[in-house]
């Protein structure tokens, strides 16, 4: 029974160094698991939208017309579901938090030139393809209807 | 016999940061009866199961209590796995209960430095809650969040923990034990913290009994339930579980209760770590749970026994879901403990059962 009990830890925390950090003079700790912010490989992404209709939050829009993928920062709660459920392993959870903003805006993130001109080359050569075995099969079935 | 005066206790931060609200009947100094009101942060978590589909709603469940997270996050998807008969990975089953005990630590600690907040002795928080602050990096290490996790889901957990990590946890608890242990020499010798609780809101263990009292608050009082003893999930491998009881039932009761909980934890955890298999942490969900199935689900959160009650109804969004929290039957337990004390000792007394409002009211 007594006082003081607390005593001895207390002068021990005198003489160590803060328990806390000096933020932000001092680097906070991330450990590989932190989660920070999404960020996204643009040209990994097959601008499918599974991760906006997934995302519990809808913080996330795909437009695959244009090939663009928006995040909104200030809706979206770090719950890593998107980073789960994309098959093209273009998401990942950075260390580090988003930056601090005063104004909602939201971050558009566009595919790069490059992969950009493949994959509307890509596309463009599927879109022929597919009209011409439409053409073909058309005039197979004019051909049919002609024989008979 | 004096003459009665009603006072409002609350609920803009009466003794925690929780909305409570009491109309303390007061014959003089002493409290003749107190009218609890509750209802001033409902966030109707529960209907936004129609809005979320089951198997996200798991990120809304675990936004139904800032400190137990994970118990709801896990209780949630336990209710799911009843509704829709999933077999959890065992290496799942302990992870998730290292997590589940490492919250209840931390919430006992948390729960342990307020406390000292509350009876005014500030260094005595700030130590309890520096040592707290090593179980929210644990958190941090393992799932990247300090209070939500977003690792529970239905079907398993996300992230598996590497052995060689989790015997590192066990070594950072094995030094926080030492520390631990000096913190509650304090609370429970010094003279300054026995006058402020010894004898303070008594409750029988009939009393706690009839009014259905769950978790420390009841086991202080004596009574023998804790959701534990008859978990059937890897609780069940436990060598030997004994929950921890006192006979006193008094404020000073309830804060040993917690702080040797604290200790049981790290034996738990300890004791998982020895045992947990290799595998796989997660199985799949698949499917939508079937027209009018219903399931529940039982856990022991830090706060006690919380309740889970979902139905399905052929799509992907379920038709309802419910919980009920442990402070909702702690309420009438804590209007008990009340009547009859000092207006001084009320902050301590509601304190002590450690109410969580926001997920009493979801
Ligand atoms: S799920 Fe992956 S591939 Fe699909 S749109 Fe999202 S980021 Fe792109
Ligand atoms: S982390 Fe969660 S909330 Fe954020 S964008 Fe991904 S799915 Fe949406």
């Amino acid at each position: 029974m007594g006082e003081f009990k607390l005593g001895r830890m207390t002068l021990k925390s005198l003489f160590s160094k803060p328990a806390t950090k000096l933020y932000p003079f001092e680097e906070p700790t991330y450990y590989q698991e932190t989660k920070g912010h999404i960020v996204i490989d643009v040209d990994k992404c097959r601008y499918c939208g599974v991760c906006a209709n997934l995302c519990p939050t809808n913080a996330i829009e795909v437009d695959r017309k244009a090939y663009t993928w928006t995040i909104d920062r200030f809706r979206c709660i770090q719950c890593r579901n998107c980073v789960h459920v994309c098959t093209e392993s273009a998401l990942i959870m950075a260390n580090e938090y988003a930056e601090p903003s005063t104004e909602h805006v939201r971050e558009v993130f566009e595919i790069s030139p490059e992969e950009r001109e493949k994959r509307e080359a890509a596309a463009a050569e599927k879109a022929a393809k597919a009209a011409k075995l439409k053409e073909e099969a058309l005039a197979k079935k004019k051909a049919k209807a002609k024989e008979e | 016999m004096g003459q009665r005066t009603v006072i409002p206790f609350g609920p803009q931060h009466p003794v925690l940061p929780e909305p409570v609200h009491l109309d303390l009947v007061l014959e003089d100094e002493r409290v003749v009866d107190a009218i609890p009101q509750i209802g001033f942060i409902h966030r109707g978590l529960e209907k936004l199961v129609e809005k979320r589909d089951y198997q996200r709603y798991v990120y809304v469940a675990e936004r139904i209590c800032g400190i137990c997270s994970f118990g709801h996050s896990f209780g949630y998807s336990r209710a799911i796995e009843a509704l829709m008969n999933i077999e959890v990975p065992e290496r799942a089953q302990h992870l998730r209960i290292i997590w589940h005990e490492l919250s209840r630590m931390h919430s006992h600690m948390l729960w342990l430095g307020l406390a000292a907040d509350a009876f005014g002795f500030e260094s005595l928080f700030m130590h309890t809650w520096r040592l707290r602050e090593r179980i929210l990096e644990i958190f941090e290490r393992t799932a990247g969040g300090r209070v939500i996790l977003s690792v529970c889901t239905p079907g398993g957990v996300f992230s598996d923990i590497e052995n060689t990590e989790l015997r590192a946890i066990c070594d950072i608890l094995a030094t926080m034990r030492v520390e631990y242990d000096q913190i509650c020499a304090t609370f429970f010798e010094d003279s300054s913290v026995r006058s402020r609780l010894v004898g303070v809101g008594v409750l029988s263990q009939e009393t706690a009994r009839e009014f259905g009292t769950v978790g420390p608050f009841a086991r202080a009082s004596g009574l023998a339930i804790d959701g534990r003893m008859t978990d059937t999930d890897a609780y069940s491998k436990l060598v030997a579980f004994e929950p921890i009881l006192s006979n006193d039932g008094d404020c000073y009761a309830r804060c040993w209760c917690r702080a040797q909980e604290v200790r049981q934890s790290i034996d738990i955890i300890n004791e998982m770590v020895d045992k947990i298999p290799q595998g796989e942490v997660r199985a799949e969900v698949k499917g939508n749970p079937a027209e009018g199935a219903e399931a529940f689900a039982r856990m022991e959160q830090p706060r006690g026994e919380a309740f889970y009650y979902v139905k399905g109804n052929g799509t992907k969004y379920l038709e309802r879901f419910r919980v009920r929290t442990p402070t909702a039957a702690n309420i009438p337990g804590m209007v008990a403990a009340i009547r009859g004390c000092d207006l001084a000792d009320v902050p301590n007394i509601i304190l002590t059962i450690d109410p969580c409002i926001s997920c009493t009211e979801r």
